[in-house]
Formats: structure tokens, C-alpha cells, sequence
């Protein structure tokens, strides 16, 4: 049987995070097909069917699918599920408005933010924000489930050849109706969503040498954090916080800079991808964690890196 | 702004084995003489239990009392105490001692103090007591007369700063025809009140110990359930009171525990590393090997023992518990007499209801009811053995000996004690100790182990450990005795943070589990612990 | 109208949980149980519909074993009317939350549910979705701002990645609530006592008609790997040189 992956995207781009589901997806099963479903979304069946390993792109293309509104896109999606055995999508907040009520329909449960395939119907979450993994096993004919896409490496872009097949529109449920979409356009990316993020600790020294850090984001198009010393310290105000009693993130790319690595910090940022760690004592516990460690003077290797990154 | 009141006969501050005790008691005594007792427990812990620490080995005398049908009616004492042993440990070495008398614990259960409270609370809401946990008693209320008419819980929703934030609610008055304070060693409220009716006139200070605890589940061979160790000597000089426990206990769990006497003198000692350092003692750590550390805590308790219990009571309330300081040290226990005490109370409380069919404002009964106990006789006894270690422990322990055996508790003396505060020696005087690092496997840093407390304080409140003079902290703690409380503190919330323009004093109080060892220890009394928001500190389970 | 609020009792937020020995389950004995923070959050919004006189009754529904009624008080102290308890001592899964929620919501006639996103002990984000699908309702998932036009529908605004969306939802609606929507008020001590006075009705889930036998297995559950350190680079063109090529996360 044949798993279904339903694409994240705007109309134009298809959403990266979608590679990773089609990851997850050939794990289970080799025959993966995309269901892209949206308004004058043409260009986003193109890319998906050149995404390495998918087999068919479903293609739906009306007004009431514009906005990936939930209702309309479950009926779709449960229309067109006859025939797969899996049903996945990207733990997006797109994913996880659309894959319960699919569930929900289907009469089946759903596995939630899994992080590995074990089987085809046993798979690894986490749960309890992440200190407990648990290995599930569904006993349902049909999974839905939702990836969480850090734990899946991106599907390869280009490569595949899918066909595409044109589906038709469901009901309109007309329960819902878009109104539209603020997009934040800060400077710098919210912490709880950023892709990058870059953290000061009480190695920074003051609130003023925060400008150090926050140069080193803006480079990066990241995000700027705090460790609870720094937060403490007044250096930065308590919404920056990263860990136990601050926010919990998990980006691709976390750079802790000053930071020793108290427990309570490495709570909040122990999921991300990868860890780079920048600080001056060498045996700071941070280096216990770190993937790239840089012992230095943040104040010289800092500014540093910014110059490298411009060169 | 206003508060809002309530009206109850009694309020008790404290949600602990004394002052639960005390509100089991008043209901059963209104129950069986059909009377109506209205009575509250107000607990700052977010739960019953959640700041409740011991070793413990519970002498169920009180529970038999109270509830002479405990074991029917569920009460978590799973593990009767088996053998017992007694170390005296060198560095390498662990000698066997002959356990005191006073040590011996046949009939006794090995337990988690906290679930046993959880399960006192469960019994006192079945009577109709009134249960808060998560309000903190801030505030002590007086009448015009001066006559204490209840207190006040602190206020929810402040800001750093103190001003009101956008969820601010006003603490609430709770009045009582008698008010019992149940705060445990040191208590916060307390402390005011044996400034304001000077109930220390006729008793020597009280004096502390601080102990650190941790819970481990262990590898089912290295368990041996039932048994008790108890250890003295290394890691500390002989100067220094102080030692272990060690409890198996339930299913595979082992409760590891270190007091170290508050009146040590050496500005470096630092008790947490104490326990860390005790941990690796080849008599001892051969039980962790493959055993996992699963919870941290640390509280004072009060180790005077007799000759400090204060004026119990004074116009419209009275103490009980640890608060006043019933723990007998020489039997490393306190559950039993902490309930005691509240059970006293209780009826001391009930029979000036009866006399007078209101409460009076003094209910002096309560110490004459207790001086006709158990309780009396047996801290009476062992009045003598704690003081002695201020001659150092080889001493010490020949005069308890003395005093144990042949003495019998009858010695014509009382020693006494000097508060605990008075006894740090400036830096200058003293060797920095060296302190081996932790290895994350059986020893470990601070941090890490006040993450095992699951302690939590609502972000954004004013600092609840106050100084009385910011400037003390450099001028004094730091300068003269470099600086003790970031040693002392189990839980690392006093950092001394070098900047450009010198040291500065980091309070980190969001860590605080609450054992009130800075209010004991601070040298010149700077540190003044209070209440924080209501359901703040540690979160410990089966502690 | 009347608002109908889910509530679960979950670890409490502070409390670190921590496999059993055997890793059959996570080891819950003694802990700290507590309304599921996010629950807490849809109690409050509840509260404050009533307050703004836009709900004329406000009532609150957990399924679980008794302690949930503690729950139920709790959400009862804080200001909601009456509480239900859909009573099981079984594990009961999202998908079974969801039918045995429908089955209250039919008798209960709510026009607006609203429950918490998630709950923080299986992190499943599945129950408000769920319930609006069974419900044939609409929904309005990780709501940061709820605004009722009249009684016909409603409008929410979510957290999506990366911003804001709006949507206008036909009413009767499901909302579930993320972080942002409101900052949930102190519990006042008399509003504890008033609690226990308010109506309680125990409903067993057996009784319901409702299949709520468990589709998922837990099979056994672990503690995370331990993070192991990496490399130490020289400098920093080797630091981005990693971090561009061999990670390639940059």
C-alpha cells in the first residue's frame, strides 16, 4: 500500500518542510505520493514532482482550497485516501490543523510529531515536551500521522519524476472563510519559530555587549536568546529566555555564545539539529553537548565570525 | 487596596505533619463532642507534600494515636525498618559502632514524609478541614490589643518592582480565635513572632542543622530492603557536627541523606559538597553503582532540642512542629514528635472551648498538657547529647555515651547552646576546602541536582530573599568572610558574579527550595527569608 | 449561549517526568498533577466570554479517573458554573476524548467549545480537531485572539508559522487555545469554597455508548538519547566551514 503526503506550500512554493515529510514517508513505504491542494498552485505541483521519490502528485485545484483551510481540506484529503495505507503530513501548524480532523473522519488514530519509522505501523515520538520517547504501535488499518521535520533529513529537490494526476474539488463546507494572513515582519525571526537562533549568556557581559550577539543573528537571519543568567543579570529582558523556565525551542541551528550549559538551559534547546557552542572556559559543560565547539573570547570570535560569514 | 476576610476558629500556617495533626485532631475532638470547629490549612507549596523533606524512618507512635487504624485506612508506611547500623567512617575506612538506644528502630517504618502528608491531608479534607495549598501566609494580623487575630496570604501578581501587574490579586485575611504556626524550622512568620512576644526570654537560641537529601532508585541487587545506616565522621573534621543517613526502602529506592550542624565555623565548608564527597566513601557507594538519581532536596531543621523550646504560646496563637523545635536529634527523628506537639494543641485548644465556650486568647494549657506527655520525657533525656559536640566529636561521643548509658538522660546539667549564625570565623582564619568535581555519574553540581527538586517560582515577582542593607554583601559577607551563603546554599541562588567594577551578589531565587538555611546563617543576619507567591519552590515527589 | 470547556489533569508543568524502571510507562506515582496549562488558558477565555456577557452559562468537562474532579474544582474556582466528569480509570486516547466530548456536547448543546491546544503529558494536539470533525463544526486551532460577531460567527485569530492568520468561523465553533490568548487569573481562596458547592455530575464513560477502547500501544518509552559532544573547531572559518558544508544548516 501507498502512502499520501499532503504539501505544505503558499500557491507558489512548495514549504521545505515537506521534504522531510517525504523522508518519513519513503521510511514507510516506498510508493509516496503528494497531494498538493490549493488556488493556481500549478507551480508547486512542478516542484513536487521533481522531489526524489515520489511517485504521482495529486493535483486540486480550487478557490476553496486557497488558504489550506482545514475543513474543506480534510473532506479532500479523506476523499482521496482510499487506497493508502499512510496518511502523512509535515508537523506544521498547516499539519496539525488538518491531520486530526482527517483522522477524526476516518475513524482512526493519529500518531503525532513522530521522529522515527521503526515500522510500518510502529513509530518513535517524543512526549512530555520532549523528556520522555515513546514507541507507539497502531492498530488501525489506516495511520495518519504528523513528522516532526528536524528529525528527518530533507528530501532531495530535484531528481524525481512524478506523474501528475488532476483531482477534483470535495464539498464546500463553507464553515470557515479567510480573512488573512499578518506575516511577522520583524527584523528577526520569533524565537519559538526561528530556523536559527543565536543565545547570549552571562559571558556577554551587559545589556550594550548584547548588540554583539544580536549582529551575529541579523547575519544569519536568526533569532537572538538568553540564557536565564542573562535574563537574571537584567542584560536582556525575561520573553528572550531559552530553557526550563523560558521557552523551549528546537531550530536547525542553535549558537550558544557565553553560555556554560546549565541543565536548565540544555532543557530548552537540547532538540536542536545542531548545536554550536562558543565560549572561553574550555570545560564549560556546554562542550558536552555541543556539535561545533569554539573555545575563545566571544568578544574577538564573535565579530569574527560576522566579517567570515560577509566574506 | 482592601482584602477581603474569612472567618475561621482556627487557622493553621503550615500544611505539614504538626499542623496537619493539629487540624485532624480539632475535627475529631468537635466530631465526637458534636461540635462544629471551623479549621484551615493554608501550605505555600502548589500541593500538600511538595515541600516536604525527611529521611525518614517514622516512629508511628503519634500516627497509632491519631489514627489507630492507619494501616487499614491506607497509610503509605510500606517498609518496616529493618536492621540498623551504625558507621563511623576515615576516609578509607568504615569502623561499626554499637547503635545507640536511642537509634534502635524496631516498630518503625521507612517512608516518604511527603506522601505520608499527602495522606494526612486526604484524611483531614474527609473531616471537612480546610486545605489551601498554594497560599503562603505572608503576614501576621493583630487586634488593637496587640492579640494575634489570624494572618494574611501574600499578595498574587506582583512585579519585580513591587507595583501590580496586569493579573495582581489581593491576599486575603484569615481570621481565627486561635492562630497555630506550623511552619516548620525556622519559620518565617515565627521568627516575628519571638521578636514580638519575646518567647525566647527564658530558652537558649535555637540551633540548626541543614539536610541535603536525595532520592535514588538503585539496582534491584544492591537493594536491601529495610535497612538503615547512619554514618559520622568523614567527610567532615572532627569539629564540624554532622553525618548521614541511608534508608532502602519500597521498590528499589534509597534515600541518602547529610546533616551538617549550622554552627560550623569554617566560612568554606560548603554542606552540599559535603554530601557529594560523603557519597564516594567506599562503604557507600558501591549501592549507587548502575542506580540512577531520581530526586534533590535540602531543608533545615531545628536541632536545639530542649533547652530551646520557646514560649509556646502567646495572645491568640501558638507553635508547634519544627517551627518551635520538637525534633530529637539524638534519635534523628521528628515526624513523631512534630505530630505530637499539633495533636497537644489540638486538644489543649478544645478543652479552653469547653471551659469557656469561646477559645481564650492564651491557651496556656497547651504547654501544661505537654510537659504530661511522652514527648517531654524524651527530649528531656536527650537534652545533653547535641551540645556536647561543641567540644568536637571524640568527646562528644564519649559524653553521649556517658550520658546515654549511664546518665540515662538524668544529668543534674543543661548545656547550652549559642545561636548558629555567631560561629563563622572570618576567611582569613580558615583553609579554603578543596572539593572534588562531580563526575555527573554519582556525584554531581549544583544545578543539576536543584533540577531533580522540580522547584519553580512564577516569573517576574520581587526577590522573596530580602536584605536588610544591599551594601552588607560586599562590605561584610564578602570582604570579611568571602562570601559563605554561595557555599552554603544547597541550591546555588547566591552567586558572587565578577564585574568590571568589582563582585557583585547574584540572588538567583527563582532556584530556592526553601530550607531557610541564608535567614540561619546569613553572619550579621542580613538575609531576611520571606514568603514568595503562593505555590512557589521545590515540587518534590515521594521526598 | 453556553461554552462548553474541556479540561485535563496532566503532570504538572514543573514536575520533570521520567520512565518507570521497566519502561512500560512513565512513572507517575506522587507527582504533581495539575489542569493542563493550556486548558487552563481555555477556562480563562470561557470566563471572560461570560464576563463580557457574551456566554450566559460556562461549564467544564473532564474524562478520567476521580482525582479529575479536583480538576474540575479548580476550573469551578476560577469561575466556570458546573463541571461534568466523564469517569474512566481506563487510558483513554485523543480519538476516544473526541467521541466521548461529542457525546456531552449533544446533550450539553453548546454553541462554542474551546479546549487547550495540547496537553503536556502526550503532547498529541489532536482533540479540538478531532471533536470539530466528528462535530461536522468548524475550528479554530492555536487561537491567540477570539472575537464574537453575534451569535451567527466568530472571529480567531491563530498562530501559524511565522504570523498571524485570521478566519471567520460559522458558529457552533471549536477554538483551541495557544499560549498567547490570555494569562490565566490567580484563584481567589473563597472562590475555592464556593467551588465545592457548585453543581458536579459524574457521567461513566461505560454508560456512554462510546468505543473508547485504546487504537494506539505504547509499546515502551525511554528518556532521550544523551546528547554527546562534537568536535572543537580552531576557529571560526572552520566553525562556518562545518557549519556550511558538513552540517549544512547554514
Amino acid at each position: 500500500m501507498a502512502v499520501l503526503v499532503l504539501a505544505e506550500h503558499d500557491n507558489s512554493e512548495l514549504n521545505a518542510a515537506t521534504l522531510n515529510a517525504v523522508t518519513a514517508a519513503i521510511e514507510v513505504d516506498s510508493e509516496v505520493d503528494v497531494l498538493v491542494a490549493g488556488e493556481g498552485c500549478a507551480s508547486v505541483v512542478e516542484q513536487a514532482a521533481t522531489v526524489d521519490g515520489v511517485r504521482k502528485v495529486l493535483h486540486a485545484d480550487a478557490a476553496i482550497y486557497a488558504n489550506g483551510l482545514a475543513e474543506n481540506l480534510a473532506d479532500l484529503v479523506v476523499s482521496l485516501s482510499e487506497g493508502y495505507s499512510h496518511l502523512l503530513t509535515a508537523a506544521t501548524t498547516t499539519g496539525k490543523n488538518v491531520m486530526p480532523r482527517v483522522s477524526a473522519l476516518l475513524d482512526i488514530a493519529q500518531i503525532s510529531d513522530i521522529i522515527g519509522v521503526e515500522s510500518a505501523d510502529t513509530f518513535v515520538r517524543p512526549v512530555y515536551a520532549g523528556n520522555i520517547i515513546a514507541t507507539v504501535q497502531s492498530t488501525d488499518d489506516k495511520k495518519a500521522i504528523t513528522v516532526r521535520t528536524t528529525a528527518f533529513e530533507a528530501a532531495n529537490a530535484v531528481g524525481g519524476a512524478a506523474t501528475v494526476e488532476v483531482v477534483g474539488e470535495a464539498s464546500n463546507l463553507e464553515l470557515s472563510k479567510f480573512v488573512g494572513d499578518e506575516l511577522t515582519k520583524s527584523d528577526r525571526p520569533e524565537l519559538a519559530a526561528a530556523d536559527i537562533i543565536v543565545s547570549g549568556g552571562r559571558g556577554v557581559g551587559s545589556s550594550e555587549n548584547f548588540s554583539i550577539i544580536e549582529a551575529l543573528a541579523d547575519k544569519l537571519g536568526a533569532a537572538v536568546g538568553a540564557s536565564r543568567a542573562a535574563v537574571d543579570a537584567g542584560y536582556m529582558p525575561n520573553d528572550y529566555q531559552v530553557g526550563q523556565t523560558g521557552k523551549v525551542v528546537a531550530p536547525t541551528v542553535y549558537i550558544a555564545v557565553g553560555i556554560s550549559g546549565a541543565i536548565q538551559h540544555l532543557a530548552g534547546m537540547k532538540d536542536s539539529k545542531v548545536i554550536v557552542a562558543i565560549n572561553k572556559d574550555e570545560e564549560a559543560p556546554i562542550f558536552g553537548v555541543a556539535d561545533y565547539g569554539l573555545v575563545g573570547d566571544l568578544f574577538k570570535e564573535v565579530p569574527a565570525m560576522v566579517d567570515a560569514l560577509d566574506g | 487596596m482592601e482584602r477581603e476576610s474569612m472567618q475561621f476558629d482556627v487557622v493553621i500556617v503550615g500544611g505539614g505533619p504538626s499542623g496537619l495533626s493539629a487540624a485532624i485532631r480539632l475535627k475529631q475532638l468537635g466530631l465526637s463532642a458534636g461540635k462544629e470547629i471551623s479549621v484551615c490549612v493554608l501550605e505555600k507549596a502548589s500541593e500538600i507534600g511538595a515541600h516536604i523533606l525527611s529521611g525518614a524512618v517514622i516512629e508511628p507512635r503519634s500516627l497509632s494515636e491519631l489514627f489507630p487504624n492507619w494501616a487499614e485506612l491506607g497509610a503509605p508506611l510500606h517498609t518496616p525498618a529493618g536492621k540498623d547500623r551504625f558507621l563511623y567512617l576515615t576516609k578509607k575506612r568504615a569502623l561499626r559502632l554499637p547503635t545507640p538506644p536511642q537509634m534502635h528502630n524496631k516498630g518503625n517504618f521507612i517512608a516518604s514524609l511527603g506522601n505520608l502528608c499527602r495522606w494526612l491531608a486526604e484524611q483531614a479534607e474527609e473531616l471537612e478541614v480546610e486545605v489551601y495549598p498554594g497560599f503562603a501566609a505572608a503576614e501576621v494580623l493583630y487586634d488593637a490589643q496587640g492579640v494575634v487575630k489570624g494572618v494574611a496570604t501574600g499578595d498574587m501578581g506582583l512585579l519585580e518592582d513591587g507595583t501590580e501587574g496586569p493579573n495582581f490579586e489581593r491576599g486575603m485575611e484569615l481570621h481565627a480565635k486561635q492562630t497555630i504556626f506550623a511552619e516548620g524550622a525556622r519559620g518565617s512568620l515565627t521568627k516575628t513572632l519571638f521578636e514580638r512576644f519575646d518567647l525566647r526570654s527564658e530558652s537558649d537560641p535555637q540551633v540548626f542543622g541543614l539536610g541535603i537529601k536525595e532520592l535514588w532508585e538503585v539496582e534491584p541487587s544492591n537493594h536491601k530492603k529495610g535497612q538503615i545506616t547512619h554514618t559520622t565522621g568523614w567527610p567532615l573534621d572532627t569539629k564540624t557536627y554532622g553525618g548521614s543517613w541511608m534508608y532502602h526502602f519500597d521498590d528499589n529506592l534509597v534515600s541518602i541523606g547529610f546533616v551538617v550542624g549550622l554552627n560550623y565555623r569554617n566560612p568554606y565548608l560548603s554542606p552540599f559538597e559535603e554530601m557529594q564527597r560523603f557519597k564516594t566513601h567506599p562503604a557507600i557507594s558501591s549501592v549507587f553503582d548502575g542506580g540512577k538519581r531520581i530526586a534533590y532536596g535540602a531543608r533545615a531543621i531545628s536541632a536545639g532540642g530542649f533547652q530551646s523550646i520557646p514560649k509556646l504560646t502567646f495572645p491568640g496563637g501558638m507553635l508547634v512542629g519544627d517551627t518551635a523545635g520538637f525534633l530529637n536529634l539524638p534519635k534523628i527523628k521528628g515526624t513523631h514528635t512534630a505530630m505530637k506537639s499539633g495533636m497537644t494543641a489540638a486538644e489543649a485548644i478544645f478543652e479552653s472551648l469547653e471551659d469557656t465556650q469561646s477559645i481564650s486568647n492564651e491557651v496556656t494549657g497547651y504547654r501544661q498538657r505537654l510537659e504530661g506527655t511522652w514527648l517531654w520525657d524524651e527530649l528531656k533525656k536527650v537534652r545533653n547529647i547535641k551540645p556536647s559536640f561543641h567540644w568536637g566529636l571524640f568527646p562528644a561521643m564519649a559524653y553521649s555515651a556517658i550520658d546515654t548509658y549511664i546518665l540515662r538522660g538524668r544529668a543534674p546539667w543543661t548545656f547550652a547552646h549559642k545561636a548558629d549564625h555567631e560561629g563563622l570565623l572570618p576567611a582569613e582564619r580558615c583553609k579554603p576546602l578543596d572539593y572534588p568535581k562531580p563526575d555527573g555519574k554519582l556525584t554531581f553540581d549544583k544545578l543539576s541536582s536543584v533540577f531533580l527538586s522540580n522547584t519553580n517560582h512564577e516569573e517576574g515577582q520581587p526577590c522573596h530573599l530580602t536584605l536588610k542593607e544591599a551594601s552588607v554583601a560586599i562590605d561584610t559577607n564578602y570582604k570579611i568572610f568571602d562570601g559563605p551563603e554561595a557555599r552554603y546554599c544547597p541550591a546555588g541562588v547566591y552567586e558572587y558574579v565578577e564585574e568590571g567594577s568589582g563582585p557583585r551578589l547574584q540572588i538567583n531565587s527563582q532556584n530556592c527550595v526553601h530550607c531557610k538555611t541564608c535567614d540561619i546563617k546569613d553572619p550579621t543576619q542580613n538575609i531576611n527569608w520571606v514568603t514568595p507567591e503562593g505555590g512557589g519552590g521545590p515540587n518534590y515527589p515521594n521526598m | 449561549m453556553k461554552i462548553l470547556v474541556a479540561v485535563k489533569r496532566a503532570i504538572d508543568y514543573n514536575v520533570k517526568a521520567r520512565p518507570k524502571a521497566d519502561g512500560s510507562d512513565v512513572d507517575l506515582a506522587n507527582v504533581k498533577m495539575s489542569m493542563n496549562p493550556f486548558d487552563e488558558i481555555a477556562v480563562e477565555e470561557a470566563i471572560r466570554l461570560q464576563e463580557a456577557g457574551v456566554a450566559s452559562e460556562t461549564v467544564a468537562v473532564s474524562i478520567g479517573p476521580k482525582q479529575c474532579q479536583e480538576t474540575l474544582r479548580t476550573a469551578m474556582a476560577m469561575g466556570i458554573d458546573r463541571g461534568i466528569l466523564v469517569s474512566s480509570d481506563d487510558e483513554v486516547q485523543p480519538l476516544a476524548v473526541a467521541k466521548l466530548l461529542k457525546s456531552v456536547v449533544e446533550k450539553e448543546q453548546p454553541e462554542l467549545v474551546i479546549v487547550g491546544k495540547q496537553a503536556i503529558d502526550d503532547d498529541s494536539n489532536q482533540v479540538g480537531q478531532m471533536l470539530a470533525a466528528l462535530l461536522g463544526w468548524s475550528q479554530g486551532t492555536f487561537a491567540c485572539g477570539v472575537e464574537l460577531d453575534g451569535s451567527e460567527s466568530l472571529t480567531v485569530r491563530r498562530e501559524i508559522d511565522g504570523g498571524i492568520q485570521t478566519l471567520d468561523l460559522k458558529m457552533p465553533a471549536v477554538i483551541t487555545t495557544d499560549l498567547r490568548l490570555n494569562e490565566p487569573r490567580y484563584v481567589k481562596l473563597p472562590n475555592i469554597m464556593k467551588a465545592k458547592k457548585k453543581p458536579l455530575d459524574v457521567i461513566e464513560a461505560g454508560e456512554t455508548g462510546v468505543d473508547i477502547k485504546p487504537r494506539l500501544v505504547t509499546l515502551k518509552v525511554t528518556e532521550p538519547p544523551v546528547r554527546e559532544g562534537g568536535v572543537k573547531v580552531e576557529d571560526v572559518n572552520e566553525l562556518i566551514e562545518k557549519l556550511r558544508n558538513e552540517a549544512k544548516v547554514i
